[in-house]
């Protein structure tokens, strides 16, 4: 006897399944299909000739030293969105767990960055960070602190950060603060019982419970870092000042649209593929299986 | 081990609701007090006070000689077990129970040794290395008696232990947590809606309802003794048969046209005063008609309960349950006639529900 309900043959599944392979493939499958296609080919200044050129396109891509830059600035910018966004969502989470007066209220502002389109938050940030036009920029200045995201890579990094940062936080805070809520009180009352004192409950019980929200954010915020930031960069800094804030998909984006190199753009994309279907293996793979319990 | 004693300990929630309204007793050193009445009586929030869960509005909660009213949970020296285990997840059945000495700073083969001991006595040997999700409800259950039993606590708090188990896993643990409790000599306090439990684990026994506490006594006097209409109908099963009915005379009850004698009645009582007569379904004893006090009672259905037959019907136009034991009567439907030995007539006020007992 077979337990659930299934179905002979394979025309009604294959059916049903249909809409969902078809939009895949449309969407997902062919366009990733003709990157890599793309990458193979070498076109000329005004697309008037094309020619399969092997692996030539990625040969410069790894001699070129600006997409070296890309990489590290990558790293750096991913990193940190990555350990910024979630650790001070996670503390935001915590402090409303709590039962607090006005905590829906706060709960609820927490929540409005993220339907900010990505672009409208870069406009924003300019505009507050603006060492001419921004409050927050010209406090900085008029404190006798030299900061100009304009003509400094530094600071425009910062900024870049910062600004994906907070777009990021409501995010993850949302599903810290489901998660908090999932864990048993039960469960930290006997902790309490067990003479366990708030910073050592949160790091032995809160915290291990939460890891499967941690490991997801985790997926999450790395796709996130890697594609959804271009729009911040794109209207904050375009990726300058020379280059100090392009990352690899704005790099992609740039050298493209910008300079025209189609297949130097689409070797690159397919680096990325690679690399986030890497990433994201190595997380299912490894750390996956410790956050389970 | 220690004493408890509560001294008109009240909660009182933000908005006004009054949980528990000023309750009163003292449990001795090894002692076990169960706490019974039916849910949001207060039972558990009373319980959850002694913890250190929840605040205490006003009053005195002791443990020992020492008031503890501003002592973290953590500091009272107390151990709980709760309704849905409250096991770590995430821990081996091991960490489980060594986590509250490792936060003590308990030396590792001092913890090493507990474990080992309490893992002994309730038979989890073989599963120190398992998950919680990988035991079943009852394995569970001793690994958060486990818990508890390792700190060597001076009281032990259960908030309604058994009530996620099957009925048969249920009465043998009661009986597990009984000789336990015994063996350890640990003072408990025991939160159930389940008066069996209530009837057989407790040495002292405290009905609630309502906040406050109706009846405080061994369980045994609880029984024979109701001091309230409130306690007569929630400890005893099935329930007792409350019929309306006045004072007739000194000791002397009128139910319907019938006179029967209550000797346990107060006798300074105005005759023709309205009461409420309480009569246990296992106390009735079958008379013949026509005997002074027999009553008439219309059997309607009979449960069949093994041992037992349970005898559904009316008295006096009120439904009526009479207990027997299989084959002592005749399992017909119709009339019977029935009385009840004076000793065993329990009278209630109309008005408060309290007993009209010799005191």
């Amino acid at each position: 006897m077979q337990k659930n309900a299934y179905f002979k043959g394979l025309t009604i599944p294959f059916l049903l399944l249909l809409p969902q392979l078809v939009i895949t493939a449309l969407f997902f499958y062919w366009p990733a299909s003709q990157a890599v296609w793309q990458s193979f080919l070498l076109e000329d200044a005004f697309g008037t000739s094309t020619e399969f050129v092997w692996f030539e396109n990625y040969q410069t891509l790894f001699s070129d030293p600006g997409y070296l830059r890309a990489f590290i600035n990558t790293i750096v910018f991913s990193t940190a969105v990555c350990v910024l966004s979630l650790s001070i969502a996670l503390l935001l989470a915590v402090m409303a767990d709590r039962q607090l007066r006005g905590g829906e209220i706060y709960k609820t502002l927490l929540i409005w960055p993220y339907a900010v389109a990505p672009a409208v938050a870069g406009v924003l940030w300019i505009f507050m960070f603006d060492p001419s036009l921004g409050m927050l920029g010209r406090g900085l200045l008029s404190l006798g602190i030299g900061w100009n995201p304009r003509l400094n890579g530094h600071d425009a990094m910062l900024l870049v950060i910062l600004a994906a940062t907070w777009k990021q936080i409501s995010y993850n805070f949302l599903f810290f603060l489901a998660g908090l809520q999932a864990i048993p009180k039960s469960v930290i009352e006997a902790a309490v019982i067990d003479g366990a004192r708030p910073m050592r409950r949160f790091w032995t019980i809160v915290f291990p419970l939460l890891s499967p929200t941690t490991f997801f954010l985790l997926v999450v915020n790395i796709v996130y870092v890697f594609f959804d930031t271009f729009g911040i960069i794109d209207t904050v800094t375009g990726g300058g000042p020379s280059g100090a804030t392009e990352t690899l998909v704005y790099k992609v984006f740039a050298d493209g649209k910008g300079g025209s190199n189609l297949g130097g753009s689409a070797a690159q994309s397919v680096v990325l593929l690679i690399m986030v279907i890497g990433l994201t293996a190595v997380q299912f793979r490894f750390i996956e299986r410790k956050v389970s319990y | 081990m220690a004493q408890v004693t509560l001294n008109n300990v009240k909660k009182v929630y933000a908005g006004g609701v009054e949980a528990v309204k000023g309750v009163s007793f003292d449990i001795p050193d090894g002692g076990f007090c169960v706490l019974v009445g039916p849910s949001g009586c207060g039972k558990s929030t009373l319980l959850r006070m002694v913890a250190g869960l929840e605040t205490i509005t006003s009053g005195e909660v002791a443990i020992g000689s020492r008031t503890v009213n501003q002592v973290e949970p953590a500091d009272r020296d107390i151990a709980m077990v709760f309704q849905n285990y409250a096991l770590y997840p995430h821990m081996s059945v091991y960490d489980n129970m060594a986590y509250g000495l490792r936060n003590r700073g308990t030396p590792k083969d001092e913890i090493e040794k507990r474990v080992r001991e309490a893992a002994k006595i309730l038979a989890i040997e073989a599963l120190l290395e398992r998950r919680p999700r990988q035991l079943s409800g009852g394995q569970r259950q001793r690994v958060a008696m486990g818990r508890a039993i390792v700190r060597k606590p001076q009281v032990f708090l259960f908030d309604e232990p058994l009530s996620n188990l099957d009925a048969k896993l249920r009465v043998q643990m009661r009986v597990e947590i009984k000789k336990l409790q015994r063996a350890l000599g640990v003072t408990a306090i025991y939160v159930t809606h389940d008066q069996v439990e209530a009837m057989t684990l407790s040495d002292k026994l405290v009905v609630m309802n309502a906040g406050e506490v109706e009846q405080i006594g061994l369980p045994a006097d609880v029984y024979r003794k109701p001091a309230s209409k409130f306690v007569a109908t929630f400890i005893g099963s099935p329930p007792m048969n409350i019929l309306p009915g006045a004072v007739d005379g000194p000791g002397i009850v009128a139910l319907g046209e019938t006179i029967i004698e209550a000797r346990d009645l107060r006798e300074d009582l105005a005759e023709g005063m309205p009461v409420e007569i309480g009569l246990r379904p296992e106390d009735i004893e079958i008379a013949s008609e026509g005997q002074a006090g027999s009553l008439p009672f219309d059997v309607e259905f009979i449960e069949e309960l093994g041992a037992t037959q349970l005898f559904h019907g009316k008295l006096a136009g009120e439904p009526f349950v009479m207990q027997a034991a299989t084959g002592e009567v005749a399992a017909h439907e119709g009339r019977l006639w029935i009385a009840v030995d004076p000793d065993k007539v329990h009278v209630f006020d109309l008005k408060t529900g309290a007993r009209l007992g010799k005191g």
